[in-house]
């Protein structure tokens, strides 16, 4: 039972993570970045190449915190690159039209890092596998624990930076209202760019949790953790960032006793379904605003 | 209409050159592959609606038939009946809830869709599991008349998806895909008409999937991944100036391909990926300066 809680509080916040990035760029420009799932996945690669580069010098945790930042750097910097190549040219386009885009983006990271890294997983060269510790009954190791808390720091951090400075006040602004924003002097085009910095290097971050938790990586981790990640920014509200995390915990925590009822091979069914439980039943979210636009 | 007339007879008169069953399967190949695009061009072309899981219906029409025709022995013409009503009742499941919501959550809830489609093939008993279903038996024997059938039910796809198209319901389509608002203000129930697209390409997608099981004989959740659907939708994208010839050719250029380019498997994804970019940057690049 409590083993379950873990499993799912532990998956939960790397979908939250992911989940984080799809909603504050939904929030901002109206665009489900579907390229973000691969992203992810980039992160994960990125760190894996480091780990390997850095094998002889340090390894286990400390080593994976450095790579951590790294790979957040990588991937915020090429969420930035994929927003100026692929997304603002067509700002103006119709959302059909960036939407197919996205579509063409993600292919390209995928079928990328399979034409660098190859098609057959790779086994992630650090692992969490220290002292198991009894913690009310669930079997759980200290880098686990570390890990967790990474995560949900960074989530703090996010949520900080939004509701608290000046930049974010601007992309909340752009969020309620880009002409308006504009006219006021707010630099929209740079917090666009800001916040799919931040939203890519936290998927980043994520990726690199996951290939340390899970042990092995592969080109299209991100697409079934990006579908993931939506239904967790729709179960939350979508461009709601505390409804993105608990959307995110939610799902983790869903499908984990979803898991110990059904059996793991029916967990990603039992993950879509509930998306679309939830969009019919209550498409605004738990947290969110009113979705539909019109009957 | 002249034209598609003689494009059907050049395409027709395929097997006085060559008989070689090599080429004929692909000619096949191409063929469902362009019924497909037909399909999703009613959804996404016609419509507006994009679809991200549309092998979904391919697979759901391939496995009823299959599995008809292979637990009760069937020929594979009888379970058509079957497979109607299996593509019509996907499609309203997906598209009832769906259709209410804003568009680009239809794009995800039909990628969530497909997946649960095809995992669900993988892990049920009567689908066969990962292996799939074989000895499906094929609705023409011979090579030649195989793709004899594959023409005419394709050209028939064609001259459906082109003559909805023009109906009273298919400018309905057009008006929703332009502008929602003012369409459901001068009286469209914008809803309906859009499930009604939802519904007529999922139909059209189950009939290729029919033509897909009799041609391989066997099925298997690998032929109905994400990929696929993407794959029809690059045609469907790159052929589509608002035209169902444009979409043929690039259906039958994208079933093609991908055969031509056996040698190397694993650019050829990558440079799908960057064509569609390219695509789309170009397209609209071009409409904001005109």
């Amino acid at each position: 039972m409590s083993q379950l809680i873990w499993n799912g509080l532990f998956t939960g916040s790397f979908y939250a993570l992911v989940a984080l990035g799809y909603s504050m760029v939904y929030g901002i420009i109206r665009l489900l970045n579907f390229a973000h799932g691969d992203v992810y996945m980039l992160g994960a690669f990125i760190g894996y190449y480091c780990l390997t580069l850095l094998s002889g010098v340090t390894s286990g945790l400390p080593a994976l915190l450095i790579v951590l930042v790294v790979a957040m750097l990588a991937t915020g910097l090429a969420g930035v690159g994929i927003e100026r190549l692929a997304y603002r040219p067509l700002r103006q386009a119709p959302r059909l039209a960036v939407l197919i885009t996205a579509v063409g983006v993600s292919f390209s990271l995928e079928y990328g890092v399979r034409l660098i890294a190859g098609a057959d997983p790779k086994v992630y060269p650090v692992r969490l596998d220290g002292q198991p510790v009894e913690l009310l009954g669930a079997r759980l190791t200290a880098e686990q624990l570390v890990l967790v808390a990474v995560a949900f720091v960074l989530m703090g951090a996010l949520h900080t930076l939004v509701m608290r400075t000046r930049a974010g006040r601007a992309m909340r602004a752009i969020a309620a209202d880009p002409k308006a924003a504009h006219l006021s002097g707010i630099e929209v085009g740079q917090v666009i760019a800001r916040v799919f910095f931040l939203g890519s290097a936290l998927a980043g971050a994520a990726g690199v949790m996951a290939g340390a938790y899970y042990g092995r990586i592969e080109f299209l981790m991100g697409f079934v953790i990006g579908l993931k990640a939506f239904t967790a920014a729709v179960i939350g509200g979508i461009g709601n960032l505390p409804g993105a995390m608990l959307g995110g915990l939610a799902l983790g925590l869903l499908e984990s006793f979803g898991t110990g009822l059904t059996g793991g091979e029916w967990r990603d069914v039992f993950a879509f379904g509930c998306l679309i439980v939830f969009l019919v039943a209550r498409p605004q979210g738990i947290l969110g605003e009113k979705a539909v636009v019109r009957m | 209409m002249k034209r598609a007339l003689l494009a059907f007879a050049a395409v027709a008169t395929l097997p006085v050159f060559t008989i070689s069953p090599y080429v004929l399967n692909m000619a096949a190949t191409a063929g469902i592959f362009v019924m497909l695009a037909a399909g999703l061009y009613i959804v996404v072309g016609y419509c507006g609606l994009l679809d991200l899981g549309f092998a979904a219906f391919f697979a759901i029409g391939a496995y009823t038939s299959g599995i008809l025709a292979t637990r009760f022995e069937l020929p594979l013409v009888a379970t058509l009946p079957a497979v109607l009503c299996a593509t019509v009742l996907a499609g309203i499941v997906i598209g009832g809830p769906t259709l209410r919501l804003r568009s680009d959550y239809l794009a995800i809830v039909t990628l969530g869709f497909g997946e649960i489609v095809r995992v669900t093939a993988t892990r049920l008993e009567i689908t066969g599991g990962p292996t799939g279903i074989y000895g499906i038996p094929p609705l023409a024997a011979d090579p030649v008349a195989f793709f004899y059938l594959v023409l005419v039910v394709t050209a028939l796809a064609l001259t459906g998806a082109a003559r909805l198209g023009r109906s009273k319901l298919g400018r309905a389509w057009q008006y929703v895909r332009e502008d929602e608002d003012a369409a459901e203000a001068t009286g469209i129930s914008t809803y309906r008409v859009k499930l009604a697209a939802y519904v007529l390409g999922s139909v059209w997608g189950g009939l290729a999937g029919v033509l897909f099981a009799s041609q391989l004989s066997a099925i298997s959740p690998a032929s109905f991944t994400f990929l696929q659907s993407a794959l029809v939708l690059v045609a469907v994208v790159l052929g589509a100036a608002r035209n169902i010839t444009g979409v043929i050719l690039a259906a039958a250029f994208v079933a093609v391909t991908p055969e031509l380019l056996r040698a190397f498997p694993d650019a050829r994804y990558f440079l799908f990926g960057v064509l569609l970019v390219v695509v789309m940057l170009l397209r609209h690049r071009r409409r904001a300066t005109a």
